[in-house]
């Protein structure tokens, strides 16, 4: 007879901050650069040098703190972290234990079962370690150190989720909240967003919690439900068949479908924690916290309510358009130089979303400017060009950022509304298709859309539709 | 001494500092690290009680950098620093996480 069980889940995230500089050297942050072009001695651990703190992490730590409603340590400092690894110069991580930034916060999520708020631990600041790749070929493993020292936001909730379902309406929330106050673009393909999920499981009733693992290497959303059910089934089987949960963390591979252990008991990492000698307290005013707390952006919340107010979108429009900061930017300023809220919604909800699943991209990865789409619309609703024409060019402002105006002209696309011109082509497609011309006459209804048809690709599609079914009906 | 480090601590100890000892300098490291405890029990003999802990000796805080970068390519100096490089990378043994 089986018994019911119930999962306990608390994710612990790792967020890399947007700063242009690294968290303690005035080193670039940016990606995609050869390796070791963006170190200095602060960020490969070279004796004597010093970190400064880039006041910048401060805030967006802050900022995500106060959204997240956490309470702010206002005298907070930083730990260091031993550990040997080769992505890590120092053999330690500058990390926050004691005194972390911010702690105590929660955020609601709404899942199918209604609305819940999932507490968070605490949210610190810390430093990620260098890149390793490994070369299979000669079995040598090479370090880069460009993302050494980029500065990290560990966000810890509280064991509070029982659900696959329940973590990704959390770590939704948490990326729009981050992607909203501008402080990461948390993409987990790219490594700016990771997830390292604890999960144990009890008997449903139970008070105390059961021995957890930790599981790491989880890059994807779908790969994070798929690794929390197949640990759960795991974790059962184990007390199923009287055997015991062992405290480990595993690695999960989403190929393979299961996790392995990754550090055994007996090598356990004892990382010796001791407050970070080369750098100083960071003491936040009352001012200082204030002044964080006044530029807060508008959230993501307060964003669909006023879309649906302001602009009086349906709500799941407004849930589309708000789910990704930058889908709201783009549509804000497309509204503002065309003011046509809706259509710049059906745009951007119809062929934008399209374009992006087509092309496998983030709305965050959209490169359009909101002039061009702005541009688009007033053509198409002034009847410059007709809607078929209007989503091929968009195609174009999605993919290349092309000016429409100057496009449509270079290529010849207006519509044509020059009744001469077309009643001559009208007149041509009625001589070359007597069959249908007499289908027509003898009530079949149907013939003439083959004949607009025709019309329409002898214009190249650049006619005006009602125009052309007016003119046949006229001569016919 | 009061403080007695047993063989099994000395030999985790070891292992979490990456150190192999030999049998004589594990005998002199368990009777330094004694020693060690020792002065930490007698630190300990003081009333603490209501003194916040201090992590730096010295009255200041708050040094930040602003964020602008200011560090061209230093990849040519940190790569000079490695006993074997390729394709502008340090060359380590295979490391994977296991």
């Amino acid at each position: 007879m089986s018994k019911e069980y119930e999962t306990v889940i608390g994710l612990e995230v790792h967020v890399e901050l947007a700063t242009k500089t690294k968290i303690f050297c005035s080193c670039s942050t940016a990606f995609g650069s050869a390796p070791n072009t963006h170190t200095c001695p602060v960020c490969t651990g070279m004796p004597g040098s010093l970190p400064v703190l880039n006041k910048q992490v401060v805030e967006y730590a802050m900022a995500v703190g106060v959204a997240m409603n956490c309470d702010i340590n206002q005298y907070c400092k930083f730990d260091r972290k031993n550990y040997f690894y080769p992505d890590n110069p120092q053999n330690y991580q500058i990390s926050q234990l004691y005194l972390p930034i911010c702690h105590d916060g929660g955020i609601e999520i709404e899942t199918e079962a209604g609305k819940k708020t999932i507490g968070i631990h605490e949210i610190h600041m810390e430093e990620d370690a260098g890149k390793l790749v490994h070369d299979d070929w000669t079995g040598e493993s090479l370090v880069d150190f460009n993302r050494s020292g980029v500065p990290l936001i560990e966000i810890v909730s509280e064991p509070d989720m029982r659900s696959a379902e329940e973590v990704i309406a959390y770590l939704d929330k948490l990326r729009m909240i981050v992607q909203y106050l501008g402080a990461s673009d948390c993409k987990m393909q790219e490594g700016s967003m990771r997830a390292d999920v604890n999960l144990s499981v009890r008997e449903v009733g139970a008070k105390e919690f059961g021995t957890r693992t930790e599981m790491k290497n989880i890059g994807s959303f779908k790969a994070i439900a798929r690794a929390i059910e197949a640990e759960r089934e795991r974790q059962i089987d184990l007390l199923e068949s009287g055997e015991c949960v062992v405290q480990e963390t595993r690695r999960w591979n989403d190929d393979k479908g299961y996790s392995y252990v990754m550090r055994s008991k007996e090598d356990a990492q004892d990382y010796r924690y001791f407050p970070e000698p080369d750098l100083v307290p960071v003491v936040i005013s009352d001012e200082w916290l204030q002044q964080v707390r006044d530029r807060q952006p508008e959230l993501r919340d307060e964003k669909l309510q006023r879309y649906m107010d302001e602009f009086e979108l349906p709500e799941y429009d407004a849930r589309i358009l708000t789910s990704a900061k930058k889908m709201a930017d783009v549509f804000e300023e497309t509204v503002v130089l065309c003011g046509k809220p809706k259509k710049v919604s059906n745009w951007l909800m119809g062929e934008t979303i399209r374009l992006l699943k087509e092309h496998d991209m983030d709305p965050e990865d959209i490169t359009f400017s909101p002039e061009n789409l702005a541009k688009l619309i007033i053509l198409a609703d002034a009847g410059t060009v007709n809607s078929s024409v209007a989503k091929e060019v968009f195609e174009k402002i999605f993919e290349e950022n092309i000016d429409p105006e100057q496009y449509v002209k270079e290529q010849g696309l207006a519509t044509v509304n020059d009744e001469g011109a077309l009643r001559e082509t009208v007149e041509q497609v009625i001589r070359d298709n007597p069959q249908s011309v007499e289908d027509y006459r003898s009530g079949k209804e149907k013939a003439i859309g083959f004949l607009v048809g025709q019309t329409m690709k002898a214009m190249k599609g650049k006619a005006n539709p009602a125009m052309v079914n007016e003119l046949l009906r006229e001569l016919l | 001494m009061a403080n007695v480090i047993s063989d099994e601590t000395i030999e985790y100890v070891g292992i979490l500092a990456k150190l192999e000892l030999s049998g004589e300098e594990k005998e002199r490291a368990k009777s330094d690290m004694g020693k060690m405890l020792d002065y930490i029990d007698k630190l300990n003999e003081l009333d603490t009680e209501g003194v916040e802990p201090m992590s730096h000796v010295f009255p200041v805080n708050n040094v930040f950098r602003e964020d602008v970068v200011e560090n061209g390519d230093g990849g040519e100096d940190t790569i000079a620093n490695a006993p074997e490089a390729r394709d502008r990378a340090f060359v380590v043994p295979k490391t994977v996480d296991q």
